[in-house]
């Protein structure tokens, strides 16, 4: 079987996968009017599982990461996270998962303070004062606590987001490119959300281009083409003839139970 | 594994203050747009002074209509502006993922945009009195209370098609193409209480008319807020 | 040996040859005796009533104008039960028979309006009266004109199924308080109400037509509703051709 291990990867002993997974999706399909972005995803994520996700633009990676935090709903197929479904259980699958998007999510005219407070009020955690400068230093913006989100550089609102994504604190991470314009420092601070989840006993899926950033922290590194999921590292693998003949291996390993 | 249980009525009601806080900090922020809408208004006043004729009594006795119609052309611009907030900085998507029911960010927005209206009246209903000379201090309780119960119905229904039209190209035509005949219930009954009470209410009409809005208010309230989560989406 | 994908996981393929469905034959019948019934009731209606003695001739066409409108109600009510049809079933079919419904009853409404008006001319001098029930037509014309342009603005299919709904729904619940808050408006201004239209006379000639535009009405909405489905079947079958090319079974040289 084609399986890429990142550096990241620990031996663990074989496990089926099972339904309080904190994902697994079977069969998932999205369709935007005529044009169908996923097209039969099938994906199961164990606890302490880091799994990145790389692929073209378009192949559907950020469908995929939006249905799973239940952004949208899914045409076809099921996806339950934590043994919920996304779509009818939405109420139960939200506290526990946390995305970070393309872009920061940010109300502009709002401070970075007052945008992570009605984050917290919003998410019913705690939104002291004290709590929200916490958060604010966890990811270096103290000094522009209070600068409306409109002047901030697009690499400062994407470390507003990840501020506000440590102070949920989810179980399950979706991360949407999150090596795109930051930082170094904001880059540490993804790697530690990332371990801590992990520590923790929650998973984390990566969306990401940049394959050697993401093994070093995977263990599991899959492919996206056209809406489909496969193994391997390379998208030129995926679309070799050969390594679409495995792919039915992965989609079996992965449903097997 | 531990879940966290559906979120309580108190805490429902917190986020719901919570988005209505964040409605009105970003608008007070781009203050811009309730002095436009305020201006435009009274402009709106002053062109029916001019359309409808020189002679006070036929201003007066249109000056309920042209009040309340005043109200909803200018009021109808704060409610896609109140979705534009979610959608300029791609907030909605995260909106939608916090945990928690719909309701309270009908509602959040609704009361946010109450206010705004309300603020516009503050200066409408003021300009009109003096440009149509008309005896609002006669029945000023009951006339505040017709005021506020047609607003109500009126931002109500209006927070609720925005949430649609705000998503689409043609918004500004498909948003008074939605709500306006959804509207003349609130209208008339408004009109018929607000004309009733400027002219001494002699006939006791005011409250029933009252009654009404207040039943109507009632009715799009619940059917908006039950029908709300349907229609919201990233 | 290369394997293809495997298609029949596939949702853009599922399995088997995309059918196109076959609209009920029930459909053609109600339309032949529709419109049988129709010239029938018109002559009913021509012949049993004597001209009035206000209006002469011209309540003749009190004879497509009042069924008509009727009928208008009766489709935005179909709306409305499909609209809910579709927030309990979520299935697309629910959706493209509220469709097909709201656009007969925008036409039946509108020709009520037309034929209202051509009628009050000659009668009472004015091309429009301010009555309760012409002016919730009236509304009811704009609601379904809204529902229908919201419609082609929305163009996410799932999400014009549930935005038309709620919109349906809602716009239902207020014809009726429409209706009664003008009716409430003029009895205080105390407008004296149009004539009216149950005159004995003139009963047995409103049913007949009423029955027949209501068959009719459903021949039109069934033959929308399949015309619908049939335009449905065929952008999926397109959309499948250009993803994986002719399936066994269908014709390559056929057009999509």
């Amino acid at each position: 079987m084609v399986q890429t291990q990142g550096h990241g990867a620990r031996t663990r002993a074989h496990s089926y996968p099972s339904v309080s997974d904190p994902v697994l999706a079977e069969g998932v399909a999205r369709r935007f009017a005529a044009r169908w972005a996923l097209r039969g995803v099938t994906l199961s994520v164990r606890r302490g599982e880091v799994v990145a996700i790389r692929g073209s633009n378009g192949s559907g990676k950020s469908t995929l990461l939006r249905i799973i935090a239940g952004a949208l709903r899914l045409t076809r197929g099921t996806c339950l996270v934590f043994g919920h479904d996304v779509g009818r259980e939405a109420r139960f699958v939200r506290p526990q998962v946390g995305l970070l998007g393309h872009g920061a999510s940010l109300y502009q005219d709002l401070s970075v303070a007052e945008n992570l407070t009605f984050a917290a009020r919003m998410a019913c955690i705690a939104h002291d004062p004290r709590s929200i400068s916490a958060a604010i230093e966890g990811v270096g913006l103290t000094p522009s606590a209070n600068e409306r989100a409109r002047n901030l550089s697009s690499g400062m609102q994407r470390r507003v987001a990840l501020a506000r994504l440590t102070m949920c604190a989810p179980k399950l991470l979706l991360l949407d490119e999150p090596y795109n314009s930051l930082d170094d420092d904001g880059l540490a601070v993804v790697d530690k959300l990332v371990r801590d989840t992990r520590a923790d006993g929650g998973a984390t899926v990566i969306v990401s281009h940049d394959v050697d950033r993401v093994s070093g922290i995977a263990d599991r590194i899959l492919t996206m083409d056209d809406g489909l999921l496969f193994a391997g590292e390379s998208a030129a693998i995926a679309r070799d003839a050969d390594a679409r003949a495995h792919a039915p291996l992965l989609l079996a390993h992965d449903r097997a139970r | 594994m531990s879940l966290d249980p559906p979120l309580g009525i108190r805490d429902e009601m917190s986020r719901m203050r919570a988005v209505a806080w964040k409605d009105l900090t970003a608008e007070r922020r781009s203050k811009s747009n309730l002095n436009g809408v305020v201006f435009l208004a009274v402009m709106m006043l002053v062109l029916f002074g001019f359309a409808l004729g020189p002679d006070a009594e036929a201003l007066r006795s249109a000056a309920a209509g042209v009040l309340w119609l005043t109200i909803l052309f200018s009021g109808v611009l704060a409610f896609n502006r109140s979705y534009q907030l979610e959608l300029e900085g791609d907030a909605l998507e995260t909106l939608l993922l916090y945990p928690g029911e719909r309701w309270p960010i009908f509602l959040g927005k609704l009361v946010a945009n109450l206010v705004f209206v309300l603020l516009v009246e503050v200066v409408v209903v003021p300009m009109a009195s003096v440009l149509y000379n008309l005896a609002v201090w006669r029945a000023l309780p009951s006339l505040l209370t017709v005021l506020v119960l047609g607003t109500i119905g009126f931002v109500t229904l209006g927070t609720f098609y925005a949430a649609m039209a705000s998503r689409v190209r043609a918004r500004e035509v498909l948003l008074p193409l939605l709500l306006f005949p959804m509207l003349v219930p609130l209208l008339v009954a408004s009109v018929g209480a607000t004309m009733a009470l400027l002219s001494g209410n002699a006939m006791g009409d005011a409250a029933s008319w009252m009654r009404g809005l207040a039943a109507f208010d009632a009715i799009y309230l619940i059917a908006s807020t039950l029908a709300f989560p349907y229609v919201i989406e990233v | 040996m290369a394997t293809t994908l495997d298609r029949s996981a596939d949702p853009a393929t599922g399995s088997g040859l995309l059918r196109i469905p076959h609209e009920p034959s029930w459909v053609r019948l109600v339309g032949i005796v529709g419109v049988l019934a129709f010239v029938g009731a018109q002559a009913v209606g021509v012949l049993t009533s004597p001209p009035d003695r206000d209006m002469g001739d011209l309540q003749k066409i009190m004879y497509v104008h009042v069924p008509a409108a009727w009928n208008a109600f009766i489709a935005f009510l179909v709306v409305a039960l499909a609209s809910i049809g579709v927030l309990v079933t979520n299935d697309e079919r629910a959706d493209l028979l509220a469709a097909a419904a709201a656009e007969v009853g925008a036409t039946l409404t509108a020709l009520t309006l037309m034929l209202g008006s051509i009628w009050g001319r000659p009668t009472w001098g004015v091309w429009w009266t301010w009555d309760a029930r012409l002016t919730s037509t009236a509304v009811l014309l704009v609601i379904f004109v809204g529902y229908l342009t919201l419609r082609e603005y929305a163009e996410e299919p799932e999400r014009r199924m549930r935005w038309s709904a709620a919109v349906g729904i809602i716009g239902a619940l207020n014809v009726p308080i429409v209706y009664m808050s003008v009716r409430w408006w003029r009895t205080l201004h105390q407008i004296q109400s149009s004539p009216a239209t149950v005159d004995p006379h003139y009963v047995i000639g409103l049913r007949a037509n009423a029955i027949a535009i209501l068959l009719l009405l459903v021949f039109f909405i069934a033959r929308r509703y399949h015309l619908s489905r049939i335009e449905n079947a065929l952008a999926q079958r397109a959309e499948r051709r250009a993803l994986f090319g002719p399936e066994i079974g269908e014709d390559r040289h056929a057009g999509a």
